[in-house]
């Protein structure tokens, strides 16, 4: 235990020392709600959106700084403490290679924590986007959403075998996966059977249990069911093919 | 006492037979060296001593601990120094000691052992700015941290310059004054001969010899040469009647005496009976290099790495 907390205030220290691993996950998110919210026409309603603009860009932008976060950060840290010999060097130690493991997702999941609250509070302050009122509902999809990209992040991490490789991949699959969260053109104008495929992307349902709870209190069971299933499936996958060498 | 005993070590990847029944026994307290080219099964060796390998057959025992089944208990008394381990770049000396010293229950005073390995002035330089002696010290310094009864330190000097090399083999000795049994992975053959109090050379998986460095070069018959100016004249015959010498050459006032066995004892000795001083003595002696090639029957390969 001992070991675990020092290995996590060490994870936390180099996090803090790695300025584009902050900068992405923590200030582009809040930088991106103030740019978008300063642009006049986002703060009206449109009748297209159903919401104004800032209203509907908010928990895209939540969703999106947990996609770097686990699409960039997760395996890029792990492929490269694999690669580096790090996790084989921890196997020689009493602690062993997991615990790093641990520290790594407990910094990651907080750095998702205080994005939210950044984001959120910034939205709230600046803009007036209303705060989710059911908080239990919301906590649901924060869960879900981050826990089941940070299986996929670890599921890259387990089938990837350089740090080069990380980026390519992660950069593959966040820019289309971000346009079925609907970052580039908003969910309600496209076209009816791509909003349907992205709602069973990891990414578009991200957003969707946000706004089923911003909406009705709840994400609907759809949505936990397709978001409960990527998280089973990669993090199964993750635990059975993860490698510590 | 036998620390470590290893009989009929066997490992193979695929179909590749690496380590083939290698059985060997460290002492307590000594430097035992594994000398052999690269591919020979060094690393594989000591990686399954250290546990991080299943062995494939043959039993291991350090301190009466199986690697495999002991491991957690293993890891408390062995100290690993990995070929090719680096740390994240960003952490910082004294911060890797600190959270290494951390993993156990009994470890050592980090900052003593930061200072000792002298690091005390780089405690707040991170990883990335360490030169690749320094990445070395540091990375001994982890193995040790934990007060371990035996360090495994594999390829330490490899891509360090001579002077680094140098001050790394000072560490190691250190290492044995603390009273931790060394295993020792080299493929340099200086390294092997200033550091091993006994050493393995292995090849293809098999121990080809296993004696103290002096002892292989001792078993050795290859020529050797002595060098030296007479002070005063000196009568061939006087050398030539040697069992020791095979041939006397003369270069202008230099003598040459060619010759096997202990031949500079041989010569030393008659000059002094007739009270001959040697200038300029120079004895070109074999070499664990030229033991390897008499045992293996090949030369060793510095340059692959």
């Amino acid at each position: 235990m001992r070991a675990l907390k020092r290995l996590t205030a060490v994870e936390f220290k180099l996090f803090l020392r790695d300025p584009a691993a902050f900068f992405w996950t923590l200030i582009f998110p809040v930088a991106l709600v103030v740019i978008i919210g300063s642009i006049p026409s986002s703060r009206k309603y449109s009748p297209e959106l159903g919401a104004r603009g800032i209203d509907y860009y908010t928990p895209v932008v939540l969703v999106m700084s947990f996609a770097l976060l686990a699409l960039f950060i997760t395996p890029g840290y792990l492929v490269g403490y694999r690669e580096k010999g790090i996790l084989r060097r921890l196997s020689t130690t009493p602690v062993g290679p997991a615990r790093v493991l641990i520290a790594q997702l407990v910094v990651q999941m907080t750095t998702a924590i205080v994005t939210t609250v950044l984001v959120l509070g910034t939205a709230g302050l600046l803009w007036g986007v209303k705060l989710p009122s059911n908080v239990g509902g919301f906590l649901l999809a924060f869960l879900l959403s981050v826990g089941t990209l940070l299986a996929i992040g670890l599921f890259l991490a387990s089938v990837l075998s350089t740090t080069k490789a990380a980026t390519s991949m992660g950069s593959a699959l966040f820019f289309p996966l971000m346009f079925f969260a609907g970052l580039y053109v908003p969910r309600e104008l496209m076209p009816a059977a791509v909003a349907t495929i992205g709602d069973v992307t990891p990414l578009g349902a991200s957003v969707l249990a946000f706004n089923d709870a911003a909406a009705s209190g709840s994400p609907s069971l759809t949505t936990l069911a397709v978001l409960a299933a990527y998280a089973v499936v990669f993090g199964v996958a993750a635990a059975r093919l993860f490698r510590w060498e | 006492m036998s620390v470590i005993v290893v009989s009929d070590l066997r490992k193979q990847y695929d179909q590749k037979v690496v380590v083939d029944g290698l059985s060997f026994t460290v002492e307590e307290g000594e430097i035992f060296g594994i000398l052999g080219p690269n591919g020979a099964g060094k690393t594989t060796t000591v990686e399954c001593v250290a546990g991080l390998r299943k062995p494939d057959g043959g039993s291991i025992s350090v301190y009466g601990l199986d690697p495999q089944r002991d491991a957690a208990k293993l890891h408390h008394i062995l100290g690993m120094q990995l070929q090719q381990s680096e740390m994240p770049d960003k952490l910082r000396v004294a911060e890797a000691m600190e959270l290494y010293a951390s993993f156990y229950d009994d470890p050592a005073d980090w900052r003593e052992l930061m200072t000792d390995v002298g690091l005390k002035d780089k405690a707040d330089s991170a990883f990335n700015k360490l030169s690749g002696g320094q990445k070395q010290r540091l990375s001994i310094a982890l193995a040790l941290v934990g007060s371990p009864k035996v360090a495994i330190l594999d390829e330490l000097t490899t891509g360090l310059d001579p002077a680094a090399r140098r001050d790394t083999w000072e560490l190691v000795e250190e290492v044995r004054d603390r009273g931790i049994t060394v295993l020792l992975v080299t493929h340099f053959m200086e390294e092997a001969e200033r550091l091993c109090d006994r050493l393995a050379i292995i090849d293809g998986g098999k121990i080809v010899a296993l004696d103290t460095p002096t002892g292989l070069v001792a078993h050795v018959d290859t020529e050797q040469k002595v060098r030296f100016r007479p002070a005063s004249a000196l009568d061939d015959t006087l050398l030539t009647a040697l069992p020791e010498v095979t041939s006397v050459e003369r270069h202008g006032r230099q003598v040459v005496v060619t010759g096997t066995g202990n031949l500079v004892h041989a010569v030393t000795s008659v000059l002094v009976q007739h009270q001959i001083i040697a200038m300029d003595l120079r004895a070109e002696q074999a070499s664990l290099d030229d033991a390897f090639i008499a045992l293996t029957g090949r030369r060793f390969d510095h340059s692959a790495q």
